[in-house]
């Protein structure tokens, strides 16, 4: 399960951030802004390629000592980021892109609310529902 | 040894070579030793053997072998390898030793100097009495040797040497020293490198066969010892493959030993010697990734194994070392040609080093305290200065059980260690590898990990106490944050940055960050915020700020008097900051109200303030800048007296200038360049944005905005802050010139037909209330258009006479005088167009007036401006074609012979053309009527009417009859039938086709009545005239018709003379009625066969219309009826 779940705009600058409370959240905030180095090159490549094919699953961006960061990109450049706990070795990369699949459905549902002016922070509890739903719990 | 306790000992990190001894040199003296010795050191490239060579003394003592252990039984080791062993076997024990002696092998002293080498290599075998080192001798000698076999003296004597000396024949080695020293050198040191590569072999051996008498209880140490060892001689050996594999083993043993906490720093510090040499030897092979899979093991491993809590720090700074010198191997190897990528550069480890080195700094901190005293003796003093063993304990080396002898000394010596680690500059090492990493992810382009590494230095460089450094750092990174809008790691900045600036009492950066901390953009609680304003109320009353909470007590009394010195500094209270840059807490947005202003309208000019801090803030003064600077004055709203002006916080001001453009400004832009907020009581600060206001983030704001479907403005209830995002920006105006009041009409009949002169009719009418001065036409062609037009285009006032190229094609400036108020004046250009097509005119009417705006008189000028875009089109068509006189078409014409020349004027002109006359140019022809009239004089077309004209043209005798000829021009006089009777007329010419020209010899004509009767005489006559200067012989024969009988010479042959006429009478006596043909005259010209009886046809008639016989009766019947 995660400690830290954000979503990127297009521009880079955070829509959506949640970290475990339990840990300095400050420093997910710069785990999730050093990795869209990764993201952005990874975009550049893939879009030199074959940009309609694009696999939007991004795979393991980096390896920290701590963490694990997985990243994932729509096809409108919005960004996902996962970071999990570096010894959470049972976490397998299917499950990740489900966790990924599910956060796109439903950031896909916040985009459809009419009242949700693209770009601005999220604020849906429905969507911060389903994000709590794949971080740790902590008790 | 204090900071460097973790280096790695440089006898590991170097790469292990053959040790070779050279003796009997003697390099300062004597100059051939020094240049064999300088040839075997110099220019020890790649391609040479890899051995480190040492000149040592004949008698240098050799370390002293211990004697060999027959048993282990017994035994038990004291660590796991020794710190002196590595350097042993690299510098001081010699895999070989090799003398050098000077003998010739026909020296007269021979028997003297063989006992004397003799004697040399026994004193060097017993220096290395129990090694295994070999000895090699060499022979310096004067003459180049003969071939081998061929010196039969040499071969007996070189094998009483070696028998003398105790030495085999490959242990001898001859160097003659002459021209080609080098390549002897090369030779000799590969075979030196032969011996040494069979020493460390049996060295190998040798440790090998320890291995069985250990057992696995007692000698755990050992095998953990013997696989380094091994693994160490394969590597002198150069057999990197197989130390790779022992290695790998000694690793696997090291971690199999029972680690506890009195040895894990001697497990932990073997695992990394042997981690080093393994990841060392994968990169060398050339496989990267083996070393990384390593590495991650080796942390895997031992990231756990942190030993003795009271020296926390230990583990974390060997952590860190372990990254490091990961880091620098593979640097290492990028620089020999290894490629890295951005996930996996040598940058991570640089970080992941750094990072352990900050845990070691906090675990110091909170393990080592501030009072302690070193004990006496200091425990970690040794007898010998340094360790036996690496990685034990200085107060119990070689102290091998679970527990500690001695638990006083024990926590001494800990004390000891704590005490040194308080002295160690941890932030120092922090930052050196902080930048390690930055130079590595700048490389990798990863410039967040940058930034946010520089953001980890800089705050390092705030706990080192060194201000200015953090600031600096912080300051550049603190940009890349802000645009890319991430807030909460902005703000986090922030704070850092204004402690700096508290502790350094640097008031304009303290300023600058409290502002930005107290804007939109921060993420602080709304206490902090109103903390932050607090202090920044203070220092704008030149007051000392509150301490900053975060900032040691120390410190911050420190900086508390700084500030009381910059108080009482009475100079440099002003202060300018630029604004637009950040996010400030008061965000300014200006527009002019229209993007143009006529210039006897009032420019109207708004500026909104809107504070974000918590509590409400005075200013004193607000300034707007324009381009043009004598606006200024009239852009500014200064506080009264006492009172200064408030912004409440989450509330939008609004300031409205006005001021009146100067006339000499329409056409001109006017832009605000910048405005200027000034606050403070005691200090002034002057907030300055650029332009009209904005800052780093409210350009996405008012993007946002504009995106949202959410209904936003004055009227919809909005929320303000949607309506202050929506405020948009307009920092410029036009001043165009005052609407015109006047009416400019235009008449005129298009389309203008082409060359004609085209008359505009354009009436001017006042409705202005005063007196419109000085009012100017210009008018013509519009300028812009296509280049061509203005050669092709006249225009002028004077209708008296057709205009000409000299006209231009705009006539500026034309004066029409004062216009009254509701007067009109009228004034007619005419337009000549010589090409056809489109056109646009323009109708500029210009005048001056005076008016007043707000009171203030100035005098405007005005401009009205009229196109028209007209088409200009052929008036009409002009054909022309040549027929014979029997109004035969003529595909040529025949000298002397006439023509007729038909021209037919067809009206494509929609108005009524009146013709007035026509004429003809005319070349080489000439007319058979000597005035010829025109036929079409005062003739009116309305379109679509073809107006037709015929003259009798005859070419002249003696004009030349090859090829064509031209035949010159039709001139058309005519003009609009509207216009009136004085406008000249238009004279259209139209150049008639060429046609060919030739000259017959013969020429013939008949005479004959237009009609005949049937059984009625039809009298012809047939002229023959001979045009050639030659009698012409012409044969003649009229053939028989049914229609005709006829009278006359049927068949004749007759001579014309040259110029004369022939003629021939035949009477003709019409047997039928109707369209009769002619009987056929056949006519021939031996004398010019190009002309027969088909060409000269065409001069006569071919047909005869016969009238039936009439009937007198008949008609009186007629009559009668």
């Amino acid at each position: 399960m995660a400690v830290c779940i954000a979503v990127i705009a297009k521009e880079n600058y955070p829509l959506y951030i949640r970290s475990v409370p339990t840990q300095n959240e400050l420093k997910f905030h710069y785990t999730v802004h050093t990795s869209l180095d990764v993201v952005e090159e990874k975009i550049s490549a893939a879009g030199k390629a074959m940009a309609d094919q694009r696999e939007l699953y991004l795979g393991l961006l980096y390896p920290t000592e701590d963490y694990k960061v997985y990243g994932y990109v729509t096809n409108s450049k919005v960004k996902f980021v996962i970071v999990v706990d570096s010894s959470n070795t049972s976490l397998r990369d299917n499950e990740i892109r489900s966790m990924f699949r599910k956060l796109h459905n439903s950031f896909t549902d916040v985009m459809c609310n009419p009242f949700y002016n693209p770009g601005d922070p999220v604020q849906s509890k429905v969507f911060e529902g389903m994000v709590s739903g794949m971080m740790v719990q902590v008790s | 040894m204090s900071g460097s306790q973790w280096e790695l000992p440089p006898e590991l990190c170097c790469r292990p070579m053959a040790f070779v001894a050279l003796t009997g040199l003697d390099v300062t003296y004597n100059a051939v030793h020094r240049a064999i010795w300088d040839a075997f050191c110099a220019n020890r490239r790649a391609d040479r053997v890899p051995i480190s060579f040492k000149v040592l003394a004949g008698d240098h003592e050799y370390p002293k072998c211990r004697t060999k252990r027959t048993s282990y039984e017994w035994y038990i080791p004291k660590g796991i390898l020794k710190t002196g062993w590595m350097n042993k076997h690299l510098n001081l024990v010699p895999a070989l030793v090799v003398l050098f002696y000077e003998l010739d092998w026909d020296d007269p002293q021979w028997k003297e100097k063989q006992s004397e080498c003799a004697t040399k290599v026994e004193i060097v075998r017993t220096s290395l009495q129990g090694r295994n080192t070999k000895v090699a001798v060499v022979l310096i000698q004067k003459k180049t040797p003969l071939p081998p076999g061929e010196d039969l003296v040499a071969s007996e004597r070189a094998s009483s040497l070696c028998n003398a000396c105790d030495l085999s024949g490959k242990s001898l080695f001859v160097l003659p020293h002459t021209d080609h020293l080098v390549g002897y050198i090369i030779r000799l040191e590969n075979a030196f490198y032969e011996h040494a590569q069979t020493y460390y072999y049996t060295e190998i051996r040798r440790v090998k066969s320890h291995k069985e008498f250990l057992n696995k209880t007692t000698h755990q140490l050992l095998f953990v010892r013997h696989q380094f060892k091994i693994a160490f001689f394969s590597e002198l050996k150069q057999d990197t493959q197989n130390a790779l594999k022992y290695y790998r083993t000694a690793y696997s043993l090291v971690h199999e030993l029972r680690a506890h906490e009195t040895n894990m720093l001697e497990i932990k510090t073997m695992a990394g010697f042997i981690n080093y040499k393994i990841c060392r030897l994968c990169f060398q092979h050339n496989t990267p990734l083996d070393a990384i899979a390593q590495f991650r093991k080796h942390i895997d491993l031992c990231k756990k194994k942190i030993g003795s809590a009271d020296l926390a720090f230990e583990h974390t700074a060997w952590m860190s070392k372990q990254f490091q010198s990961f880091g620098e191997l593979f640097d290492e190897a990028i620089k020999l040609g290894l490629t890295a990528i951005q996930t996996q550069n040598p940058g991570f480890y640089y970080q992941q080093a750094a990072c352990y080195s900050q845990d070691r700094k906090l675990t110091a901190q909170q393990l080592c305290q501030a009072g302690a005293v070193c004990p006496i003796p200091d425990p970690l003093d040794t007898p010998t200065g340094g360790l036996d063993f690496y990685g034990q304990r200085a107060w119990r080396q070689g102290h091998q059980s679970i527990d500690p002898p001695d638990p006083e000394k024990e926590r001494t010596g800990i004390l000891a260690l704590q005490i040194k680690e308080r002295d160690v500059p941890h932030s120092e090492l922090i930052i050196a590898l902080l930048s390690n990493a930055v130079a590595q992810f700048k490389k990798y382009k990863c410039p967040r990990m940058k930034s946010h590494l520089m953001v980890q230095m800089g705050e390092e460089y705030y706990h080192a106490k060194d201000y200015t450094k953090a600031l600096k750092l912080l300051d550049y990174v603190m940009c890349d944050y802000r645009t890319e809008r991430w807030w909460a790691l902005l703000t986090a900045i922030l704070s850092t940055a204004l402690r700096c600036s508290y502790l350094m009492a640097n008031v304009k950066d303290y300023m600058t960050y409290c502002m930005e901390l107290l804007g939109r953009a921060s993420t602080l609680k709304e206490e902090q915020k109103s903390r932050i304003e607090k202090n920044l109320l203070k220092v704008l009353k030149n007051e000392v700020p509150d301490a900053e909470p975060d900032c040691e007590p120390s410190g911050s009394s420190a900086a508390a008097a700084l500030w009381k010195d910059r108080m009482a500094l009475s100079g440099s209270n002003e202060f300018s900051i630029e604004v637009q840059d950040y996010v400030p807490f008061i965000q300014c947005k200006a527009r002019f109200l229209a993007p143009s202003f006529h210039v006897d309208q009032p420019i109207q000019l708004q500026v909104f303030l809107r504070a974000d801090c918590p509590h409400p803030i005075s200013f004193n003064k607000l300034s707007v800048s324009l381009s043009n600077q004598c606006y200024n004055q009239w852009c500014v709203v200064e506080a009264s007296g006492q009172d200064t002006m408030l912004l409440t916080p989450g509330e939008t001001s609004c300031f409205s200038f006005n001021f009146v453009a100067k006339t000499q400004d329409v056409g001109k832009k006017i832009e605000m360049t910048g405005i200027e907020l000034m606050l403070g009581s005691g200090r002034w600060v002057f907030l300055s944005w650029r332009g009209a206001g904005g800052d780093a983030a409210s350009a996405h704001e008012a993007l946002q905005a504009s995106r949202s479907a959410r209904p936003r403005g004055p009227g919809a209830g909005a929320r303000p802050e949607g309506a202050w995002d929506a405020l948009t920006i307009q920092h410029s105006t036009m001043i165009i010139s005052r609407v015109p009041k006047i009416s400019v009409q235009l008449s005129h009949q298009p389309p203008a037909l082409n060359n004609e002169m085209y008359c505009i009719t354009l009436s001017i009418q006042s409705q202005e209330e005063g007196v419109a001065r000085e009012v100017r036409l210009t008018a013509g062609l519009k300028p812009g258009q296509d280049a061509n037009l203005s050669q092709a285009t006249h225009v002028t006032l004077d209708r008296g006479q057709v205009c000409d190229a000299s006209d231009p094609a705009l006539l500026p400036d034309i004066p029409l005088g004062d216009l009254n108020p509701g007067h009109k004046v009228e004034q007619r250009v005419y337009v000549r167009c010589v090409s056809t097509g489109p056109r646009v005119f323009l109708f500029h009417v210009a005048y001056s007036i005076n008016t007043s705006v707000d009171g203030q008189e100035i005098d405007c000028n005005c401009h009205k401006d009229e196109t028209i875009a007209i088409e200009t089109v052929e008036p009409f068509e002009v054909s022309s074609k040549f027929v014979s006189t029997k109004l035969e078409p003529l595909d040529r014409v025949v000298v002397d012979i006439p023509f007729v020349l038909m021209t037919d004027l067809l009206s494509s002109s929609p108005w009524p053309l009146l013709l007035h006359s026509s004429s003809l140019q005319l070349v080489t022809m000439a007319t058979c009527t000597p005035h010829p009239l025109s036929q079409l004089e005062q003739v009116v077309l309305q379109t679509g009417e073809c107006a037709s004209e015929c003259f009798c043209l005859q070419c002249p005798s003696g004009a030349e009859a090859n090829g064509t000829v031209a035949t010159g021009q039709y001139v058309i006089s005519w003009r609009r039938e509207s216009s009136s009777l004085d406008t000249p007329l238009v004279h259209t010419t139209v150049p008639l086709p060429h046609i060919p020209l030739e000259n017959i010899p013969l020429y013939i004509h008949a005479e004959l009545p237009s009609f005949g009767r049937v059984r009625e005489t039809l009298p012809v006559r047939y002229h023959i005239e001979n045009r050639t200067a030659l009698v012409q012989q012409v044969e003649m024969a009229v053939e028989p018709s049914d229609a005709f009988m006829f009278s006359g010479l049927k068949q004749v042959r007759l001579h014309i003379l040259p110029g004369a006429e022939q003629q021939m009478l035949y009477n003709y006596y019409p047997l039928m009625a109707g369209y009769q043909s002619l009987p056929q005259l056949n006519i021939s010209l031996p004398r010019c066969p190009a002309t027969d009886t088909h060409t000269l046809r065409r001069f006569l008639p071919q047909r005869i219309f016969v009238k039936p016989q009439g009937r007198e009766l008949d008609d009186a019947s007629i009559a009668a009826a």
